[in-house]
């Protein structure tokens, strides 16, 4: 393919779009031990999820075909969540789809790091998550943008899929599940997710507590997965906030995992 | 169709849409900040109201004691930023431990 523009790039010369360009030897030193701490982290979250999920009665193809397609942890994590809990496939993807929008705003961020052809775009596109994101924007130039979303994205697919499928197995090996605590495991991992984002963020705070009261009220009266829709609510809360006394919130540096 | 899997399968082509959307858009389109920051707020409202009913409802009832306990251990532990695992095992041993002893 040729990139007749930008020739003062240097990842030009190696010909965009063409297989084998991105190397290891791209990273700065030091990154690619980051990621592999990463794949390693998100492998025991993959073996959680697919051993959560089993326990709370999904049939093993379902964390393991979510894995592959969604391939999105807190969304999975939440479908998961509402359909084990009784909720209708409705209300449990459109939990995932309103967690997952935020890709949309990652995949604006990287829509340059991924390749130029537009193979490299479609498969990238699936590999945009919270961790890829994460990385590529933590580096400076092109090539090392794009070896860090490659070697990341890959990787971490790798881990995430074996590690579900492990956990899943594992899951339907254990037998009843809530003899082992796994039940309590789920929001436990749920509220590892969303520490970060809640440190040091009032409005996510306000916003998070008033609608998990509108949740664990409407949860008796209403059909599973709809009283966790009903909590985006607590936004309101987040509006009504005591005002700031400078215009312009700085950028949080936070993540909603 | 299985309901379950068309659950699946929606959840996953309108993920891969969102994740298109830089591609195709190829960074001409930004969103606007305010609307990126309620994305994000609202992932976290979502997440904290799904942790919230997950430890304290089972079906339309009480999940009863056990479980918010162990959810609570499991909360100490990554307040104190321990590792993921640490996390997860914590909160299963304190919920079966409980459970173990004739809590439930």
């Amino acid at each position: 393919m040729r990139s007749p523009h930008r020739t003062d790039d240097p990842s030009c010369r190696t010909g965009e779009g063409s297989a084998g360009l991105v190397r290891f030897s791209d990273l700065p030193p030091g990154v690619l031990r980051d990621i592999a701490l990463v794949w390693l982290a998100d492998a025991v979250v993959g073996v959680s999820f697919g051993a959560i999920a089993v326990g709370g009665g999904l049939p093993v193809w379902v964390p393991v075909l979510m894995s592959l397609l969604v391939y999105a942890g807190s969304a999975q994590f939440s479908a998961v969540g509402v359909l084990t809990a009784g909720g209708g496939p409705v209300a449990a993807a459109a939990t995932g789809l309103l967690l997952n929008s935020r890709t949309a705003a990652f995949s604006l961020a990287l829509a340059d790091d991924l390749g130029r052809s537009w193979t490299a775009r479609l498969i990238g596109a699936h590999l945009v998550t919270d961790e890829t994101a994460a990385f590529v924007l933590a580096q400076e130039g092109r090539r090392q943008r794009k070896a860090a979303f490659w070697i990341s994205g890959v990787g971490l697919f790798v881990a995430w899929n074996l590690s579900v499928l492990a956990g899943a197995l594992a899951g339907s090996a254990l037998g009843d599940t809530d003899r082992f605590g796994l039940d309590a495991a789920f929001p436990a991992v749920l509220l590892a997710l969303v520490l970060p984002a809640l440190r040091g963020d009032s409005a996510a705070r306000r916003a998070s507590a008033a609608g998990a009261v509108v949740a664990v009220v409407a949860a008796p009266l209403l059909p599973a997965g709809v009283p966790v829709l009903l909590a985006l609510l607590g936004l309101l809360a987040a509006r009504r906030g005591p005002r700031r006394p400078r215009t312009g919130r700085t950028a949080s540096s936070r993540s909603a995992s | 169709m299985n309901a379950t899997l068309a659950c699946v399968l929606a959840l996953a082509a309108g993920t891969y849409v969102f994740r298109l959307a830089g591609p195709v858009l190829h960074g001409r389109v930004e969103l606007p900040a305010r609307f990126q920051e309620l994305l994000t707020v609202g992932a976290t409202v979502l997440l904290v109201a799904l942790l919230a009913t997950g430890a304290l409802t089972e079906g339309q009832a009480f999940a009863g004691w056990a479980r918010p306990a162990g959810v609570l251990a499991g909360g100490v532990l990554a307040w104190r930023r321990a590792p993921f695992a640490v996390v997860v095992v914590g909160a299963a041993a304190t919920t079966a431990l409980l459970r173990l002893a004739g809590v439930q």
